[in-house]
């Protein structure tokens, strides 16, 4: 096949470069196995027989298969109630994000911002430099936040670095004589903004909103150490405690740990499952735009 | 139109320069509407990074959970908590805990996405190398707590390793009670999580490698490897500077979230970090706000010395730096 498309190319190859290609190929397809294996293994043991996954039979295919995990799991509020707040969450810091975050990115990317080096460097520094932990948590305690939803959502609703990309997106890709253009025919900086800057960039607006989604959806540790009431729980909280919490605390004798393992296992395979299953779903079609937020950032550096 | 354009703009440059207080003021108001725009995320930065940082003066206080960062009570008492953070008998070892943890993720982190990123690039199938790419990004979607939480799955006493091993005959083995195994899980399973996605950036760069000098050097008899070792590495160099510099200047920065989830009373010897520690002392049993918030300091004043010292190295020795 490939003689008929590149006779040349083929006559090129040589031994050396042969087996350089086969190599390189083969490392490629390890590198693969060895990221698929563990999720593909997450996904057999949970619908497995959890007495053949503990005696280690269950390793290329499901045994036995059950769907007892699945069923015990829809008994779990924590877990339901976890996934309605994580939603909640990750709805709320995605809006307010964007409202904070795009018009920001454009107002940085004018020449014309007044005073626009104060506002760089304003923004600059707490990418290398920050309070800390301790001081942070006084911030949104002294703001009266600890224990509502807002010391979970509103952290997280802006990330310098994401606005840094948002800005250098607006100065790569909206033309600039369009703008003038605009401003000669009288229009006012919201209205460009709103009417022509802002259809214009549905692909950052797409990167920006899937950024701080994951963000929010895979974050633990604001919501452990800011709520106190279980029925905030975001679903990592509500998870941390059913696959993390067990494993230090292991004591006792053999047969009741081994009985507990039994039960709680199963919990732990479906769990990661069923957590993880949106983010999945959605990640072969928006992965593309993941991968454009990370070029847009470096284009600048 | 561009032309005229260009006429115009240069028009408006000459007069602003000449242009009296008046203008200057219509000037202001006209983009003030910018300064609306950016407004909100001011507010939220000055919230949430500026607050904080003005918080840090607790450092060098008495400091009680409810005082006030500064009123007529407050007790100062200089690097009092800084020199009791130098002799506290945990300092050695977390310093040598942060460090290792660091260097030896770097050593192994840093290079992997680069050669991944070259692989990738060699390969002969365009689209075969697109759904590679695609599955090598997907481990970064896990959260920390579903990532740990494998691992647990994976290492645990009943976990998969253990009992494939129990069934050829093999000991079971703690390796979330064991000291030795707590980095290499740490390390392997965070670049098992991120390789893919911190090669895209270097992937990023060698598409914009020209082919023409491929071809030339086809011409000229080299081999494959030979072209991945002098031109595409070449091209990829300035990105590769810069993240070399950022990750000096994370060298000592470790976060406490995933080795919070890892930290078992067995291997507390080796995970217990600097930022770890601050979390412990300043927001869990009898809190010491004022002694954590120091640590704290240290350890990001370390950060910041690393990443000037690395940018100054890179400056004189290259044309690359941050700024």
């Amino acid at each position: 096949m490939a003689k008929e498309k590149a006779p040349k190319r083929a006559l090129r190859d040589t031994v050396g470069d042969k087996i350089f290609y086969t190599i390189n190929i083969i490392v490629l397809l390890i590198l693969t196995l060895i990221v698929l294996y563990p999720v593909y293994f997450i996904v057999i043991a949970s619908f497995s027989d959890p007495d053949a996954v503990l005696a280690g039979k269950v390793v290329l295919y499901p045994m036995n298969i059950t769907f007892e995990g699945y069923s015990k799991i829809l008994e779990r509020t924590d877990i339901w109630r976890g996934y309605g707040n994580t939603i909640l969450y990750t709805a709320l810091t995605v809006v307010l994000s964007l409202l904070v975050t795009v018009p920001a990115g454009w107002a940085l990317s004018r020449k014309t911002l007044p005073a626009k080096k104060l506002f760089m460097i304003y923004f600059i520094i707490p990418m290398f430099f920050g309070g800390g932990l301790i001081p942070f948590y006084n911030v949104v305690s002294s703001l009266g936040l600890v224990n509502t939803i807002w010391a979970v959502v509103l952290p997280s609703i802006l990330s310098v670095w994401n606005l840094f990309m948002t800005k250098t997106f607006f100065e790569s890709s909206i033309p600039s004589s369009l703008i003038e253009a605009a401003t000669i025919d009288g229009a006012g900086s919201f209205r460009i903004f709103g009417s022509i800057v802002l259809p214009l960039s549905k692909a950052i607006i797409a990167v920006m909103a899937l950024y701080y989604a994951v963000g929010q959806w895979n974050s633990y540790f604001n919501a452990m150490i800011f709520l106190q009431d279980e029925t905030l729980y975001p679903l990592q909280l509500v998870l941390k405690e059913i696959l993390i919490a067990s494993e230090s605390t292991t004591g006792g004798s053999g047969e009741t740990i081994l009985q507990q393992y039994r039960l709680a296992n199963q919990l732990k395979y479906v769990s990661v499952i069923v957590s993880s299953v949106p983010v999945l779903c959605l990640y072969p079609f928006v992965q593309k735009y993941f991968a454009q937020g990370v070029m847009i950032g470096s284009l600048k550096e | 139109m561009e032309a005229v354009n260009n006429v115009q703009s240069k028009k408006l440059r000459k007069e602003k320069v000449a242009a009296p207080k008046g203008r200057r003021w219509r000037k202001f108001k006209e983009n003030s509407p910018y300064l609306l725009m950016i407004l909100p995320a001011v507010l939220v930065v000055f919230l949430f990074n500026y607050l904080p940082i003005y918080g840090i003066l607790i450092a060098f206080q008495d400091f009680m959970p409810g005082d006030k960062i500064l009123s007529d009570s407050t007790i100062w008492v200089g690097f009092q908590n800084f020199e009791r953070f130098f002799t506290d008998p945990m300092f050695w070892p977390l310093m040598q805990n942060t460090f290792l943890i660091c260097i030896i993720g770097f050593i192994i982190g840093f290079p992997l996405p680069i050669i991944v990123a070259l692989m990738l690039n060699a390969l002969k199938g365009k689209r075969m190398a697109k759904v590679i790419q695609t599955i090598f990004n997907a481990p970064h979607f896990i959260s920390l707590v579903v990532l740990v939480g494998m691992l647990t799955l994976f290492f645990g006493r009943y976990g998969l390793v253990n009992n494939i091993a129990a069934s050829i005959g093999g000991e079971r083995y703690s390796y979330f009670l064991e000291s030795k195994a707590f980095r290499p899980m740490y390390i392997l399973s965070s670049n098992w999580q991120d390789f893919g996605w911190s090669a895209i950036i270097y992937i990023a760069a060698l598409s914009n490698v020209d082919p023409q000098q491929h071809e030339a050097a086809i011409l000229d008899g080299a081999t494959r490897f030979q072209r991945v070792w002098s031109i595409d590495l070449p091209a990829i160099m300035p990105m590769i500077s810069v993240m070399l510099i950022m990750s000096i200047g994370g060298l000592m920065g470790v976060g406490y979230e995933k080795a919070l989830l890892m930290q078992t009373d067995g291997n507390l010897q080796v995970s217990e970090l600097i930022s770890t520690y601050v979390y412990k002392r300043g927001l869990t049993g009898v809190p010491d706000q004022a002694y954590a918030t120091a640590i704290g300091l240290f350890n990001s004043i370390i950060n910041v010395v690393l990443l000037i010292i690395a940018n100054t190295t890179s400056k004189r020795f290259s044309e690359n730096s941050l700024w």
